[in-house]
């Protein structure tokens, strides 16, 4: 019985949790936009005094947040198909996602 | 040395194998085992297609010239990818369920299924894409005669024109073969879609191959490549902000509206759970082929010549090094490159040119047109392939007469923005239900036009289309509209230039003309089932059907459908429809239904004509009107409950708490109302009964004592009458139920009238000072009830006037347009807290004397009120002082 | 002797009507009019029923009754309740404050009698 009773708790917790993964899931390219467009603020050779950034150091950072994107981007890709969470394909989820 | 005899069997044999997997991918889905075609990996692959030739050997090119720059144009699709969830989802769920066959037929479906905005789009991505064709044949060609001069600095002594031409003939070739075998339903293509997908593992590996044997063949390691990258004469940060931005924002959005990208990402998406996996495979793809961007353009900056052509360093790297091999690889992957993309983004145009410009056309040539003989899919199938052949002609065209100029780099990002044009529309017709046709037109064609002006004539060079003059002074030298530095911007970058002007203009006039025009109903239950694409998977209801004869209808999808198919799909709806034939009834759903098959074989703007002109007259007849209103209704009902989580509903839980407090706050007032009355009909009732008990009862009862308790039965019933009289009068002067008697009258012989008659029953004297009134003002009003007004503030300083000398001062002062009569009395003022609610009904301010049911100042209030003036309490040192206000 | 009834009422009519036929059985019946002073009235009297009207200037019958009824000397002071307005919310909270006896106005005179004699001879 007393599993019974759990039951709907763990289902609240988990789908909460889902929620919140979707929510991760829609700022991923937010985040991404922000520190893609952080070079912009970084000093070019013609600032006078200023060491400008090296090439090396700007692939480093670009790169970097490019596979930091991908990581997080699957990571959870996989929590949210393990959770059910992703939409089924056409017809089956007509009302399963809150607009 | 690899000859370039060589290289052309190389290619030819690539060619055959690509033949034989579309062939052998075709064969495997016609049989049914084609599952592993529409794999996850496939549709990521297929999204290379955004990696063209401009990115394989162009993106070099780009590195050399301006260091990390080349980067943005693989960040923002990386981003729009990453970012799934806030519009690819939409699109591809959209483009899924209205069965949308290219990027015209998305906007025309949502504003209305308009047959002009298709053309216009359609028009605007052959002009926008043609110089990209171009570009792609000038790559291919350019590569080759690397080949007979590896040096790059001049072509070799090739014959680069006629190369072009033989290109762009087997790329045509392939499309026709491989893009127009069928009329398909879902507008899908799996010989094609695997054969991109082939090639984009081949110009992955070609690109690795390549950057690998870069930094590990020649510069020695990681470690060396990074020291010789920061001393390269690109080894500092000197990216430009705004082109670093605005770079960043134009991929991303050509990456959402090149006609070739929505292809792969929409029309052939067969799965939407593929789309979730590309949204993270995709960007690594991207990663990887940015990877080695830098180290093959540092190396090529060192070893090759200064004047080598950049653009070309991913095959002259290696051919320097004596890697023939490597460089051969690196041809096929550049070859593959500007191929996938020919045959994408030829087909994409295509079916657009077809659906939207001929088949309409040949519609209207018909006369009676799908009613009449011939099988239309012919048509179809014809049509497309004569565009297909007449863009990559164009393309070949453009590449003559510009005679391979020009950057790779630059002619991509005209193009981009080019496409990008068509992204305020888009958006703005899949989010925003406001967004109508006209505004779609309006933003369009702004943004198109800037384009050409500021972007696209000013690039072929001075003096070729502009000239150098035009450039320089404006037009009929307006400084103001110089096409580098319209209105005034000085000093811009002019890539950001013309996306900023085009893009602003055009979402602004996108969003100014929607926000003046009015769609008509198929507009705005279009953009219903767009914009609510997840709320609302119903259908919509065009068609009133009852016209349509089914045997027609059969006739014309047979001739688009195709036999078996069109009566397959017959044969399916009889049935559901419960009915034995192969001929199911004409109903609306049914037509909606077939007009959905047969928009994805010739548009929705086709279709809906084709169906149109068997069912007759107008499409929007009243009854379709009603059925739209009543699908609205029921869409907007529908969402409101799916979006129970939505502010909406959060909304209307706040609108009902006010409501339920506005009517539990009346219910207060009314129980509070009720009491009262009750109370004040209830007391004297008691005395009454009391004493009418006690005369009955009571025997003995002195004479005196009965009299006495005679007239309190008396003085109480004519309190109640009075209190009965009070109500019927409040109620009807609240009602707003009174018909006024207005006479003419001298103010005067009124007050007269109240002061005698408040006299005569007095029992408390009380001295009246009538001086002050001016004898000769007149009034038009109803006198009657303005007596009663009179009367009753004269009998209340009687009552309530608790003075050892009581005095009342009437005087009458005339203000603009209004007399006012002032009633000033020396009792005991009003308490401060007791006057607001003095013309309240039964608030009696002195509660020790009851003979008073409240309600004589809440009547004078109504009868002023009525008659257009107003009553107030005005407060004094000593006494109180009422004043009525009547207009003159 | 005649035991005492104190009257709690502002209508004048009413007071009579009540005195003249409690007084007729033998009680002696005084009348107070003025809410506000009518518990230190009951305080100084110590009547032996207490009739109080619902609606009074100065404080209302309810705030009267709970008041009495916090003090202990009063807790078992028989109180009939009158009332002309007739709610039953009214009822129910002088119910709840310990009234002994509640009526609405207009009462029959038997009823009246009825009532006082009952509290009377708890």
């Amino acid at each position: 019985m007393s599993i019974d009773l759990n039951q709907p708790v763990f289902l609240e917790r988990r789908s909460y949790r889902q929620r919140r993964m979707m929510d991760a899931v829609r700022l991923l390219p937010v985040i991404g936009l922000l520190l893609w467009l952080l070079p912009t603020l970084w000093s070019v050779s013609d600032d006078g005094g200023v060491e400008p950034v090296k090439m090396s150091q700007a692939i480093i950072y670009v790169f970097g947040v490019w596979v930091c994107l991908i990581l997080s981007g699957g990571l959870l890709w996989r929590y949210l198909v393990a959770g059910g969470e992703m939409p089924a394909p056409l017809d089956a989820d007509a009302t399963s996602e809150p607009e | 040395m690899a000859s370039v005899n060589l290289l052309i069997a190389v290619c030819l044999i690539y060619v055959a194998f690509l033949f034989a997997v579309a062939f052998a991918a075709e064969r495997a889905a016609s049989r049914g085992r084609g599952n592993w075609l529409r794999s996850p990996l496939v549709y990521t692959l297929s999204l290379s297609i955004y990696c063209t030739a401009w990115t394989f050997y162009g993106a070099v090119g780009y590195a050399a010239r301006s260091g990390m720059e080349f980067v943005t144009i693989y960040l923002g699709p990386s981003l729009v990818m990453i970012g799934w969830w806030w519009m690819l989802r939409k699109l591809v769920r959209i483009g899924r369920t209205q069965r949308v066959t290219s990027v015209a037929d998305l906007i025309s479906s949502r504003y209305g299924k308009s047959n002009v905005l298709a053309i216009i789009v359609t028009v605007m991505a052959v002009v926008g894409v043609t110089p990209y064709i171009a570009l792609q044949l000038q790559s291919v060609t350019l590569s080759l005669s690397i080949f007979a001069d590896p040096t790059g600095v001049t072509d070799g002594g090739m014959n680069l024109l006629s190369a072009g031409f033989w290109v762009a003939l087997g790329l045509a070739l392939f499309t026709v073969l491989f893009g127009t075998r069928n009329l398909n339903a879902n507008e899908r293509h799996d010989g094609v879609v695997i054969a991109i997908a082939v090639e984009a593992v081949v110009k992955l590996v070609a690109l690795l191959a390549v950057g690998i044997f870069v930094v590990w063949g020649v510069a020695g390691g990681l470690g060396e490549m990074m020291v010789r990258i920061d001393s390269s004469e690109i080894g500092q940060w000197e990216v430009d902000s705004s082109r670093w931005t605005a770079l960043t924002v134009l991929s991303g959005a050509a990456f959402l509206c090149l006609p070739r990208m929505f292809q792969v990402l929409v029309v052939e998406n067969d799965d939407e759970r593929h789309l979730h996996i590309a949204s993270w495979a995709f960007p690594i793809y991207l990663m990887l082929m940015s990877l080695f961007v830098v180290p093959i353009a540092v190396i090529g900056l060192d070893l090759l010549p200064a004047n080598a052509n950049p653009d070309l360093f991913v095959l002259t790297v290696p051919l320097s090094q004596g890697q023939d091999g490597l460089a051969i690889l690196s041809f096929l992957g550049g070859f593959s490159s500007a191929t996938s993309m020919v045959i994408v983004a030829t087909l994409a145009l295509s079916t657009m040119v077809s659906n939207h410009v001929v088949m309409p056309i040949w519609l209207s040539f018909q006369g009676q047109g799908a009613a009449v003989s011939g099988d239309v899919r012919n048509v179809v199938l014809f049509s497309r392939r004569m565009s297909i052949l007449v863009i990559i002609a164009l393309g070949y065209l453009y590449y003559r007469v510009s005679g391979g100029s020009g950057a790779l780099a630059a002619i991509g990002l005209i193009s981009f923005t080019g496409v990008a044009q068509f992204l305020p529309a888009m958006m703005g017709g899949i989010f925003w239900r406001g967004a109508t046709r006209v505004g779609a037109l309006s933003g369009l064609l702004v943004g198109f036009a800037i384009w050409i002006y500021a972007s696209l004539l000013p690039s072929f060079g001075a003096d070729v289309v502009m000239s150098q003059a035009l450039l320089d002074q404006g037009p009929f030298d307006i400084d103001f509209l110089r096409p580098q530095s319209l209105f005034g911007i000085e000093g811009v970058d002019p890539t950001v230039h013309a996306v900023f002007w085009s893009l602003f203009l055009n979402t602004s006039a996108f969003v100014l003309g929607s926000l003046i025009s009015f769609p008509n109903p198929l507009e705005r239950l279009q953009g219903a089932q767009f914009v609510n694409i997840f709320a609302h998977s119903g259908h919509a209801r065009g068609w009133s059907g009852s016209v349509a004869e089914s045997e027609d209808l059969m006739v014309m999808a047979q001739r688009i459908l195709g036999g078996s198919e069109a009566q397959k799909l017959f044969r399916r709806e009889a049935q559901k429809q419960g009915q034995d034939g192969h001929l199911p009834e004409p109903t609306p759903d049914f037509l909606q239904r077939l007009e959905r098959e047969m928009s994805a074989s010739v548009g929705a703007a086709t279709a809906h004509a084709m169906i149109s002109q068997l069912v007759g007259g107008t499409s929007v007849s009243v009854q379709d009107l009603m059925a739209v209103a009543h699908e609205s209704a029921q869409m907007l009902e529908y969402s409101s409950q799916l979006e129970a989580k939505s502010s909406e509903l959060s909304t209307t839980a706040l609108q009902l708490r006010d409501v339920n407090a506005k009517l539990t706050q009346l219910s207060v007032q009314k129980d509070a109302f009720l009491s009262q009355i009750s109370h004040e009909l209830r007391t004297p009732m008691t005395s009454i009964r009391s004493f009418s008990e006690i005369l009955r009862d009571s025997d003995g009862l002195e004479a005196v004592d009965k009299t006495k308790y005679a007239s309190i039965i008396h003085v109480e019933a004519i309190r109640l009458t009075r209190l009965l009289d009070d109500l019927l009068d409040l109620s009807v002067l609240e009602n707003g139920q009174v018909s006024l008697n207005p006479a003419t009258g001298a103010l005067l012989s009124v007050i007269d009238h109240a002061v005698t008659t408040t006299q005569a029953g007095a029992i408390r004297a009380i001295t009246i000072d009538k001086s002050g009134i001016d004898g000769a003002l007149v009034l038009t009003t109803d006198l009657d009830r303005l007596s009663q007004v009179f009367i009753n503030l004269i009998s209340n300083a009687q009552k309530y006037c608790k003075s050892e000398n009581p005095t009342l001062v009437i005087e009458t002062v005339v203000k603009h347009d209004e007399v006012v009569v002032l009633f000033t009395d020396n009792g005991i003022s009003i308490p401060a807290d007791k006057r607001a609610l003095i013309f309240e009904k039964f608030s009696r301010i002195n509660d020790q004397d009851g003979s008073g049911a409240g309600l004589g100042l809440a009547i004078c209030r109504e009868i002023v009120a009525r008659l257009g003036g107003k009553i107030e309490h005005l407060p004094i040192l000593k006494g109180n002082q009422f004043a009525v206000h009547l207009p003159l | 002797m005649g035991k005492r009834v104190l009257l709690v009422e502002d209508e004048p009519n009413i007071i009579e009507a009540i005195t003249f036929l409690l007084s007729r059985e033998g009680w002696k019946v005084e009348s107070h009019t003025d809410g506000a002073t009518a518990v230190e009235r009951v305080n100084d009297l110590r009547p032996d029923l207490l009739m109080l009207d619902h609606m009074l200037p100065g404080k209302s019958g309810l705030d009267i009754l709970i008041e009495l009824r916090s003090d202990e000397q009063f807790a078992a002071l028989p109180i009939l309740m009158l009332t002309a307005r007739g709610q039953m919310r009214d009822r129910a909270q002088a119910e709840a404050a310990g009234v002994s006896r509640f009526m609405t106005k207009p009462f029959s005179n038997t009823q009246v009698l009825a009532a006082v004699r009952d509290l009377m001879s708890l």
